[in-house]
Protein backbone atom coordinates (compact mmCIF):
# COMPACT_ATOMS: atom_id res chain seq x y z
CA UNK A 1 0.00 0.00 0.00
CA UNK A 2 2.19 2.70 -1.31
CA UNK A 3 0.11 5.84 -2.30
CA UNK A 4 -2.74 5.87 -0.03
CA UNK A 5 -5.07 7.54 -2.78
CA UNK A 6 -4.83 5.90 -6.10
CA UNK A 7 -7.47 7.32 -8.94
CA UNK A 8 -7.08 5.50 -12.37
CA UNK A 9 -9.24 6.37 -15.61
CA UNK A 10 -11.89 8.22 -13.52
CA UNK A 11 -14.22 9.59 -15.74
CA UNK A 12 -17.39 11.79 -15.07
CA UNK A 13 -20.31 12.24 -17.74
CA UNK A 14 -23.61 14.33 -17.60
CA UNK A 15 -25.94 13.98 -20.38
CA UNK A 16 -23.58 14.48 -23.36
CA UNK A 17 -21.00 16.31 -21.15
CA UNK A 18 -17.91 15.43 -20.08
CA UNK A 19 -17.16 16.69 -16.53
CA UNK A 20 -14.13 14.90 -15.73
CA UNK A 21 -12.54 12.65 -18.63
CA UNK A 22 -10.07 9.79 -17.40
CA UNK A 23 -8.32 11.23 -14.98
CA UNK A 24 -5.74 9.07 -13.03
CA UNK A 25 -3.27 10.06 -10.40
CA UNK A 26 -2.12 8.41 -6.86
CA UNK A 27 -1.00 10.50 -3.66
CA UNK A 28 1.37 9.07 -1.08
CA UNK A 29 1.67 9.54 2.39
CA UNK A 30 3.67 13.03 3.23
CA UNK A 31 2.39 14.42 0.16
CA UNK A 32 0.18 17.62 -0.47
CA UNK A 33 -1.32 17.84 -3.71
CA UNK A 34 -2.49 20.85 -5.09
CA UNK A 35 -5.56 20.64 -7.72
CA UNK A 36 -5.84 23.78 -10.25
CA UNK A 37 -7.95 24.51 -12.92
CA UNK A 38 -10.12 27.10 -13.82
CA UNK A 39 -13.78 26.84 -12.63
CA UNK A 40 -15.48 24.14 -14.27
CA UNK A 41 -12.67 22.37 -15.25
CA UNK A 42 -13.74 19.02 -12.89
CA UNK A 43 -11.86 19.83 -9.69
CA UNK A 44 -14.77 19.72 -7.73
CA UNK A 45 -16.68 16.64 -9.49
CA UNK A 46 -13.51 14.82 -9.12
CA UNK A 47 -12.64 15.09 -5.43
CA UNK A 48 -16.78 14.02 -4.85
CA UNK A 49 -16.33 11.16 -6.37
CA UNK A 50 -12.98 10.52 -4.92
CA UNK A 51 -15.27 11.17 -1.66
CA UNK A 52 -17.80 8.63 -2.80
CA UNK A 53 -20.38 11.22 -3.15
CA UNK A 54 -21.00 11.45 -6.80
CA UNK A 55 -20.78 8.03 -8.60
CA UNK A 56 -17.92 7.69 -11.85
CA UNK A 57 -19.17 7.19 -15.21
CA UNK A 58 -16.07 4.96 -15.73
CA UNK A 59 -12.70 4.45 -13.74
CA UNK A 60 -11.65 3.59 -9.83
CA UNK A 61 -11.14 5.69 -6.96
CA UNK A 62 -8.98 4.03 -4.06
CA UNK A 63 -8.43 5.09 -0.48
CA UNK A 64 -6.24 3.17 1.17
CA UNK A 65 -6.59 0.58 -0.75
CA UNK A 66 -10.33 0.52 -0.31
CA UNK A 67 -12.19 0.97 -3.41
CA UNK A 68 -14.72 4.01 -3.16
CA UNK A 69 -17.79 1.95 -4.74
CA UNK A 70 -17.62 -1.64 -3.42
CA UNK A 71 -15.99 -0.69 0.12
CA UNK A 72 -17.55 2.42 0.83
CA UNK A 73 -17.68 2.78 4.43
CA UNK A 74 -14.04 1.48 4.86
CA UNK A 75 -12.53 4.33 2.41
CA UNK A 76 -14.46 7.14 4.08
CA UNK A 77 -13.05 6.05 7.45
CA UNK A 78 -10.06 6.72 6.42
CA UNK A 79 -11.03 9.81 4.84
CA UNK A 80 -11.63 13.53 6.05
CA UNK A 81 -13.30 15.63 3.56
CA UNK A 82 -14.63 18.89 3.46
CA UNK A 83 -17.25 19.26 0.64
CA UNK A 84 -16.88 22.43 -1.93
CA UNK A 85 -18.77 26.02 -0.04
CA UNK A 86 -18.16 23.43 3.46
CA UNK A 87 -22.04 22.65 3.88
CA UNK A 88 -23.26 22.50 7.75
CA UNK A 89 -26.28 22.06 9.44
CA UNK A 90 -27.26 25.81 9.94
CA UNK A 91 -29.57 25.05 13.36
CA UNK A 92 -26.71 23.52 15.04
CA UNK A 93 -24.57 25.27 17.31
CA UNK A 94 -20.95 24.44 16.49
CA UNK A 95 -20.17 21.88 19.52
CA UNK A 96 -23.61 20.08 18.68
CA UNK A 97 -22.12 19.61 15.02
CA UNK A 98 -18.88 18.72 16.00
CA UNK A 99 -20.53 15.77 18.75
CA UNK A 100 -22.92 14.52 15.87
CA UNK A 101 -19.63 13.94 13.66
CA UNK A 102 -17.93 12.35 16.54
CA UNK A 103 -20.83 9.93 17.24
CA UNK A 104 -20.76 9.03 14.02
CA UNK A 105 -16.99 8.67 13.88
CA UNK A 106 -17.47 6.18 16.31
CA UNK A 107 -15.66 8.37 19.25
CA UNK A 108 -16.98 7.79 22.43
CA UNK A 109 -16.93 9.90 26.06
CA UNK A 110 -13.48 10.91 27.08
CA UNK A 111 -12.07 10.44 23.57
CA UNK A 112 -14.79 11.89 21.58
CA UNK A 113 -14.32 15.29 24.40
CA UNK A 114 -10.00 15.28 23.91
CA UNK A 115 -10.56 15.10 19.64
CA UNK A 116 -13.86 17.46 19.63
CA UNK A 117 -11.41 20.26 21.92
CA UNK A 118 -8.44 19.54 19.79
CA UNK A 119 -10.36 20.07 16.22
CA UNK A 120 -11.32 23.28 17.81
CA UNK A 121 -8.03 24.09 18.84
CA UNK A 122 -6.65 23.57 15.74
CA UNK A 123 -9.50 25.53 13.57
CA UNK A 124 -9.20 28.05 16.80
CA UNK A 125 -13.37 28.28 16.85
CA UNK A 126 -13.31 28.24 21.26
CA UNK A 127 -14.96 31.46 20.42
CA UNK A 128 -17.78 30.65 18.92
CA UNK A 129 -18.33 27.22 19.61
CA UNK A 130 -21.89 27.63 21.51
CA UNK A 131 -23.38 29.52 18.46
CA UNK A 132 -25.40 28.23 16.04
CA UNK A 133 -23.79 28.30 12.81
CA UNK A 134 -25.68 30.03 10.95
CA UNK A 135 -24.65 33.40 12.44
CA UNK A 136 -21.16 32.63 12.14
CA UNK A 137 -19.33 34.48 9.32
CA UNK A 138 -18.20 32.64 6.38
CA UNK A 139 -14.55 32.34 7.88
CA UNK A 140 -15.98 31.00 10.59
CA UNK A 141 -18.61 28.47 8.50
CA UNK A 142 -15.59 27.55 6.38
CA UNK A 143 -13.20 26.24 9.64
CA UNK A 144 -16.35 24.83 10.98
CA UNK A 145 -16.01 22.31 7.70
CA UNK A 146 -12.33 22.08 8.51
CA UNK A 147 -12.63 21.10 11.88
CA UNK A 148 -14.90 18.42 10.64
CA UNK A 149 -12.77 16.61 8.16
CA UNK A 150 -9.71 16.90 11.19
CA UNK A 151 -11.49 15.51 13.75
CA UNK A 152 -10.74 11.43 13.58
CA UNK A 153 -6.81 12.39 12.51
CA UNK A 154 -7.87 10.33 9.44
CA UNK A 155 -5.09 9.46 6.91
CA UNK A 156 -5.92 11.08 4.06
CA UNK A 157 -7.55 14.84 3.26
CA UNK A 158 -9.73 15.92 0.79
CA UNK A 159 -10.09 19.82 0.98
CA UNK A 160 -12.00 21.51 -1.88
CA UNK A 161 -11.28 25.30 -1.53
CA UNK A 162 -9.89 25.25 2.52
CA UNK A 163 -8.75 28.75 2.13
CA UNK A 164 -11.75 30.10 0.21
CA UNK A 165 -13.36 33.64 1.89
CA UNK A 166 -11.16 33.38 4.82
CA UNK A 167 -9.35 36.50 5.17
CA UNK A 168 -5.09 37.01 4.79
CA UNK A 169 -4.23 35.35 7.84
CA UNK A 170 -7.27 32.91 8.23
CA UNK A 171 -5.36 31.65 5.23
CA UNK A 172 -1.91 31.91 6.69
CA UNK A 173 -3.03 29.71 9.48
CA UNK A 174 -5.01 27.25 7.60
CA UNK A 175 -1.83 26.99 5.64
CA UNK A 176 0.14 26.29 8.61
CA UNK A 177 -1.84 23.82 9.74
CA UNK A 178 -1.96 21.74 6.49
CA UNK A 179 1.82 22.32 6.58
CA UNK A 180 2.02 20.60 9.67
CA UNK A 181 -0.16 18.04 9.32
CA UNK A 182 1.86 17.47 5.69
CA UNK A 183 3.97 14.78 6.87
CA UNK A 184 1.62 12.13 8.18
CA UNK A 185 -0.96 12.45 5.88
CA UNK A 186 -1.74 12.36 1.86
CA UNK A 187 -3.27 15.73 1.38
CA UNK A 188 -5.64 16.85 -1.70
CA UNK A 189 -6.55 20.72 -2.04
CA UNK A 190 -8.34 22.14 -4.61
CA UNK A 191 -7.60 26.23 -4.96
CA UNK A 192 -7.56 29.04 -7.04
CA UNK A 193 -4.95 30.85 -5.28
CA UNK A 194 -1.36 30.02 -7.02
CA UNK A 195 0.46 31.14 -4.48
CA UNK A 196 -0.75 28.64 -2.30
CA UNK A 197 0.77 26.33 -4.63
CA UNK A 198 3.95 27.36 -4.02
CA UNK A 199 3.22 27.77 0.29
CA UNK A 200 1.66 24.34 1.16
CA UNK A 201 1.95 21.67 -2.13
CA UNK A 202 4.44 19.18 -2.97
CA UNK A 203 2.65 18.65 -6.35
CA UNK A 204 0.24 20.17 -8.22
CA UNK A 205 -1.88 18.71 -11.22
CA UNK A 206 -3.46 21.19 -13.96
CA UNK A 207 -6.59 20.47 -14.91
CA UNK A 208 -8.45 21.92 -18.09
CA UNK A 209 -11.83 20.52 -19.46
CA UNK A 210 -11.63 17.67 -17.32
CA UNK A 211 -8.40 16.41 -18.35
CA UNK A 212 -5.00 16.61 -16.56
CA UNK A 213 -2.64 18.76 -18.56
CA UNK A 214 0.21 18.49 -15.95
CA UNK A 215 0.94 16.81 -12.86
CA UNK A 216 4.52 18.40 -11.38
CA UNK A 217 6.12 19.79 -8.64
CA UNK A 218 5.51 23.58 -8.28
CA UNK A 219 9.29 24.16 -8.82
CA UNK A 220 9.06 22.21 -12.58
CA UNK A 221 5.81 24.00 -13.30
CA UNK A 222 7.37 27.17 -12.50
CA UNK A 223 10.27 26.45 -15.54
CA UNK A 224 7.34 26.04 -18.21
CA UNK A 225 7.14 29.51 -18.80
CA UNK A 226 10.42 31.94 -19.67
CA UNK A 227 8.93 34.23 -16.73
CA UNK A 228 8.66 31.65 -13.99
CA UNK A 229 5.61 32.85 -12.67
CA UNK A 230 3.10 30.31 -12.19
CA UNK A 231 0.53 33.07 -13.26
CA UNK A 232 1.63 32.61 -16.20
CA UNK A 233 2.17 28.61 -16.73
CA UNK A 234 -1.57 28.26 -15.28
CA UNK A 235 -2.83 31.04 -18.38
CA UNK A 236 -0.71 28.76 -20.94
CA UNK A 237 -1.94 25.37 -19.74
CA UNK A 238 -5.62 26.03 -19.66
CA UNK A 239 -6.68 28.54 -22.25
CA UNK A 240 -7.33 26.43 -25.48
CA UNK A 241 -6.20 29.54 -27.58
CA UNK A 242 -2.94 30.59 -25.81
CA UNK A 243 -1.70 26.47 -26.16
CA UNK B 1 -27.51 0.61 14.28
CA UNK B 2 -25.10 3.33 16.30
CA UNK B 3 -24.94 5.67 13.11
CA UNK B 4 -28.81 5.37 12.33
CA UNK B 5 -29.55 6.53 16.50
CA UNK B 6 -26.90 9.31 15.64
CA UNK B 7 -28.78 10.72 12.87
CA UNK B 8 -31.90 10.13 14.59
CA UNK B 9 -30.64 12.13 17.06
CA UNK B 10 -29.83 14.73 15.48
CA UNK B 11 -32.42 15.06 12.94
CA UNK B 12 -34.89 14.75 16.13
CA UNK B 13 -32.79 17.86 17.92
CA UNK B 14 -32.78 19.51 14.55
CA UNK B 15 -37.06 19.36 14.68
CA UNK B 16 -37.26 21.30 18.14
CA UNK B 17 -33.93 23.64 17.58
CA UNK B 18 -36.45 25.43 15.10
CA UNK B 19 -40.30 26.82 15.70
CA UNK B 20 -41.17 23.96 13.52
CA UNK B 21 -42.14 21.74 15.80
CA UNK B 22 -43.91 23.41 17.92
CA UNK B 23 -45.82 25.35 15.21
CA UNK B 24 -46.31 21.46 14.41
CA UNK B 25 -47.82 20.32 17.68
CA UNK B 26 -49.90 23.17 18.38
CA UNK B 27 -51.74 22.62 14.75
CA UNK B 28 -51.65 18.69 15.20
CA UNK B 29 -53.90 19.16 18.89
CA UNK B 30 -55.51 22.29 18.28
CA UNK B 31 -56.98 20.43 14.98
CA UNK B 32 -57.76 17.51 16.74
CA UNK B 33 -59.47 18.98 19.13
CA UNK B 34 -61.96 20.90 17.24
CA UNK B 35 -62.55 17.99 15.08
CA UNK B 36 -63.37 15.51 17.40
CA UNK B 37 -65.20 17.62 20.02
CA UNK B 38 -67.54 19.81 17.35
CA UNK B 39 -67.52 17.98 14.11
CA UNK B 40 -66.91 14.28 15.86
CA UNK B 41 -69.76 15.38 18.33
CA UNK B 42 -67.37 13.91 21.05
CA UNK B 43 -70.04 14.97 23.98
CA UNK B 44 -73.08 14.42 22.03
CA UNK B 45 -72.90 10.92 20.97
CA UNK B 46 -72.61 9.64 24.59
CA UNK B 47 -70.38 7.08 23.98
CA UNK B 48 -67.12 6.37 25.96
CA UNK B 49 -64.97 5.93 23.00
CA UNK B 50 -62.13 7.04 20.87
CA UNK B 51 -64.17 6.86 17.14
CA UNK B 52 -64.89 10.52 16.85
CA UNK B 53 -60.98 11.02 17.24
CA UNK B 54 -59.53 8.52 15.42
CA UNK B 55 -61.84 8.97 12.63
CA UNK B 56 -59.98 11.77 11.68
CA UNK B 57 -56.42 11.29 12.23
CA UNK B 58 -55.26 10.00 8.84
CA UNK B 59 -57.17 13.02 7.16
CA UNK B 60 -54.88 14.99 9.92
CA UNK B 61 -51.61 13.51 9.23
CA UNK B 62 -52.41 13.47 5.68
CA UNK B 63 -52.09 17.33 5.38
CA UNK B 64 -49.86 17.65 8.27
CA UNK B 65 -47.50 14.73 7.68
CA UNK B 66 -46.14 15.70 4.16
CA UNK B 67 -44.80 19.06 5.63
CA UNK B 68 -42.54 17.03 8.35
CA UNK B 69 -41.07 15.40 5.52
CA UNK B 70 -40.72 17.57 2.71
CA UNK B 71 -37.56 18.86 4.25
CA UNK B 72 -35.86 15.36 4.91
CA UNK B 73 -33.94 15.26 2.15
CA UNK B 74 -34.65 18.23 0.11
CA UNK B 75 -33.16 20.81 2.46
CA UNK B 76 -30.36 18.48 2.85
CA UNK B 77 -29.68 18.94 -0.87
CA UNK B 78 -30.41 22.60 -1.08
CA UNK B 79 -28.23 23.86 1.71
CA UNK B 80 -25.20 20.52 -0.04
CA UNK B 81 -25.24 19.12 4.06
CA UNK B 82 -25.76 16.13 2.02
CA UNK B 83 -22.77 15.73 0.43
CA UNK B 84 -20.85 15.89 3.89
CA UNK B 85 -23.87 13.55 5.00
CA UNK B 86 -22.94 10.88 2.74
CA UNK B 87 -19.23 11.11 2.57
CA UNK B 88 -19.06 10.26 6.68
CA UNK B 89 -18.61 6.54 7.21
CA UNK B 90 -22.49 5.19 7.00
CA UNK B 91 -24.36 3.21 4.54
CA UNK B 92 -27.06 5.03 2.89
CA UNK B 93 -29.55 3.01 4.19
CA UNK B 94 -28.37 4.07 7.75
CA UNK B 95 -29.08 7.34 6.49
CA UNK B 96 -32.43 6.94 5.38
CA UNK B 97 -33.42 4.52 8.68
CA UNK B 98 -32.19 7.36 10.28
CA UNK B 99 -34.13 10.28 9.40
CA UNK B 100 -37.14 8.24 8.67
CA UNK B 101 -37.25 6.99 12.55
CA UNK B 102 -36.48 10.70 13.91
CA UNK B 103 -39.69 11.36 11.95
CA UNK B 104 -41.63 8.83 13.38
CA UNK B 105 -40.50 9.55 16.82
CA UNK B 106 -41.86 13.09 16.56
CA UNK B 107 -45.27 11.57 15.66
CA UNK B 108 -45.38 9.61 18.07
CA UNK B 109 -44.58 12.45 20.94
CA UNK B 110 -47.45 14.16 18.58
CA UNK B 111 -49.32 11.36 19.36
CA UNK B 112 -48.78 11.08 23.16
CA UNK B 113 -49.54 14.83 23.56
CA UNK B 114 -53.04 13.85 22.53
CA UNK B 115 -53.29 11.92 25.97
CA UNK B 116 -56.12 14.60 27.58
CA UNK B 117 -58.56 12.80 25.39
CA UNK B 118 -58.40 9.57 27.02
CA UNK B 119 -58.02 11.22 29.90
CA UNK B 120 -61.29 12.66 29.58
CA UNK B 121 -62.73 9.91 28.18
CA UNK B 122 -61.90 8.00 31.15
CA UNK B 123 -63.48 10.74 33.04
CA UNK B 124 -66.96 10.26 31.56
CA UNK B 125 -67.32 6.85 31.29
CA UNK B 126 -66.02 3.35 31.11
CA UNK B 127 -64.10 3.18 27.87
CA UNK B 128 -62.55 -0.46 26.63
CA UNK B 129 -59.00 1.28 26.69
CA UNK B 130 -57.85 -2.12 24.56
CA UNK B 131 -59.15 -0.93 21.97
CA UNK B 132 -58.22 2.99 22.78
CA UNK B 133 -54.71 1.67 22.41
CA UNK B 134 -55.06 -0.69 19.36
CA UNK B 135 -56.39 2.62 17.87
CA UNK B 136 -53.42 4.64 18.62
CA UNK B 137 -51.28 1.49 17.39
CA UNK B 138 -53.08 1.80 14.20
CA UNK B 139 -52.46 6.08 14.14
CA UNK B 140 -49.19 4.84 14.63
CA UNK B 141 -48.69 2.81 11.33
CA UNK B 142 -50.54 5.28 9.64
CA UNK B 143 -48.10 8.40 10.24
CA UNK B 144 -45.15 5.80 9.60
CA UNK B 145 -46.90 4.77 6.40
CA UNK B 146 -47.12 8.67 5.10
CA UNK B 147 -43.56 9.57 6.65
CA UNK B 148 -42.01 7.12 3.95
CA UNK B 149 -43.98 8.20 0.94
CA UNK B 150 -42.95 11.59 1.99
CA UNK B 151 -39.67 10.85 3.05
CA UNK B 152 -38.95 8.88 -0.43
CA UNK B 153 -40.55 11.61 -2.15
CA UNK B 154 -38.78 14.61 -0.80
CA UNK B 155 -35.24 12.76 -2.13
CA UNK B 156 -36.21 13.03 -5.39
CA UNK B 157 -35.93 17.23 -5.33
CA UNK B 158 -34.63 19.83 -4.00
CA UNK B 159 -37.61 21.88 -3.67
CA UNK B 160 -39.45 21.57 -0.53
CA UNK B 161 -42.80 22.93 -1.92
CA UNK B 162 -42.87 19.70 -4.75
CA UNK B 163 -42.02 17.42 -2.03
CA UNK B 164 -45.16 18.58 -0.01
CA UNK B 165 -47.60 18.67 -2.81
CA UNK B 166 -46.07 15.23 -4.07
CA UNK B 167 -46.66 13.84 -0.99
CA UNK B 168 -50.03 15.40 -0.20
CA UNK B 169 -51.05 13.82 -3.74
CA UNK B 170 -49.76 9.85 -3.77
CA UNK B 171 -50.88 9.96 0.25
CA UNK B 172 -54.27 11.04 -0.59
CA UNK B 173 -54.36 8.29 -3.35
CA UNK B 174 -53.62 5.48 -0.98
CA UNK B 175 -55.63 7.00 2.23
CA UNK B 176 -58.76 7.18 -0.36
CA UNK B 177 -58.87 3.92 -2.33
CA UNK B 178 -60.81 2.11 -0.19
CA UNK B 179 -63.82 5.30 -0.29
CA UNK B 180 -67.10 3.91 -2.45
CA UNK B 181 -66.33 7.44 -4.64
CA UNK B 182 -62.77 5.33 -5.89
CA UNK B 183 -64.27 2.10 -5.50
CA UNK B 184 -66.96 2.67 -7.55
CA UNK B 185 -65.64 4.14 -10.27
CA UNK B 186 -62.71 1.36 -10.39
CA UNK B 187 -65.63 -1.42 -10.39
CA UNK B 188 -67.55 -0.07 -13.43
CA UNK B 189 -64.70 0.61 -15.15
CA UNK B 190 -61.97 -1.33 -14.08
CA UNK B 191 -62.99 -4.05 -12.18
CA UNK B 192 -59.98 -5.66 -11.57
CA UNK B 193 -58.60 -2.57 -10.13
CA UNK B 194 -61.13 -2.18 -7.84
CA UNK B 195 -60.07 -4.86 -5.33
CA UNK B 196 -56.22 -4.17 -5.63
CA UNK B 197 -57.29 -0.48 -4.85
CA UNK B 198 -59.46 -1.26 -1.72
CA UNK B 199 -56.93 -3.71 -0.33
CA UNK B 200 -54.07 -1.07 -0.48
CA UNK B 201 -55.86 1.15 0.84
CA UNK B 202 -54.06 2.79 4.09
CA UNK B 203 -57.46 4.19 5.79
CA UNK B 204 -59.36 0.69 5.74
CA UNK B 205 -56.59 -0.90 7.36
CA UNK B 206 -56.62 1.69 10.01
CA UNK B 207 -60.54 1.36 10.68
CA UNK B 208 -59.77 -2.42 11.93
CA UNK B 209 -57.25 -1.36 14.39
CA UNK B 210 -59.71 1.74 15.73
CA UNK B 211 -62.36 -1.19 16.25
CA UNK B 212 -60.02 -2.79 18.42
CA UNK B 213 -58.70 -5.59 15.74
CA UNK B 214 -55.41 -6.04 15.38
CA UNK B 215 -54.65 -8.60 12.56
CA UNK B 216 -51.09 -9.88 11.61
CA UNK B 217 -52.08 -9.61 7.35
CA UNK B 218 -52.45 -5.66 8.70
CA UNK B 219 -49.26 -5.43 10.48
CA UNK B 220 -47.64 -7.00 7.28
CA UNK B 221 -49.09 -4.79 5.51
CA UNK B 222 -47.84 -1.63 6.56
CA UNK B 223 -44.21 -3.39 7.59
CA UNK B 224 -44.52 -3.92 3.63
CA UNK B 225 -45.58 -0.69 2.93
CA UNK B 226 -43.18 1.14 4.88
CA UNK B 227 -40.46 -1.04 3.88
CA UNK B 228 -40.95 -0.74 -0.29
CA UNK B 229 -40.85 3.10 0.27
CA UNK B 230 -37.91 3.18 2.31
CA UNK B 231 -36.28 1.18 -0.43
CA UNK B 232 -37.17 3.68 -3.00
CA UNK B 233 -35.85 6.27 -0.96
CA UNK B 234 -32.76 4.63 -0.70
CA UNK B 235 -32.76 4.12 -4.53
CA UNK B 236 -33.43 7.86 -5.20
CA UNK B 237 -30.57 8.74 -3.00
CA UNK B 238 -28.35 6.43 -4.61
CA UNK B 239 -29.20 7.26 -8.23
CA UNK B 240 -29.54 10.96 -7.36
CA UNK B 241 -25.55 10.30 -7.17
CA UNK B 242 -25.29 8.72 -10.43
CA UNK B 243 -26.67 10.89 -12.16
Amino acid sequence: MSALIEIAGLSKRFGSFTAVDDVSFSVAKGEVLGFLGPNGAGKSTTMKMLAGFVTPTAGTARIGGNDVLEAPVAAKRLLGYLPEGAPTYPDMTVIDFLRFVARIRGLRGGEAADRIAHAIDLTTLATVRLQPIETLSKGFKRRVGLAQALMHDPPVLVLDEPTDGLDPNQKHEVRGLIAQMAPEKAIVISTHILEEVDAVCSRAIIIAAGRVVIDATPAELEMRHPSGRLEEVFRAMTLPAAA
Amino acid sequence: MRNTLAIARRELGGYFATPVAWVFLVIFLALQGVLTFNLGRFFDRGQADLMPFFQFIPWVFLLLVPAITMRLWADERRLGTIEMLLTLPITRTQAVLGKFLAAWAFCAIALLLTFPFVITVNALGRPDNGVIASGYLGCLLVAGAFLSVGAALSAATKNQVIAFVLAVAVCFLFAASAYPMVTDFLSQNLPALGAVARRLSVVSRFESFTRGIIEARDLVYFASFIGFWLFVNTLVVAHRSAA
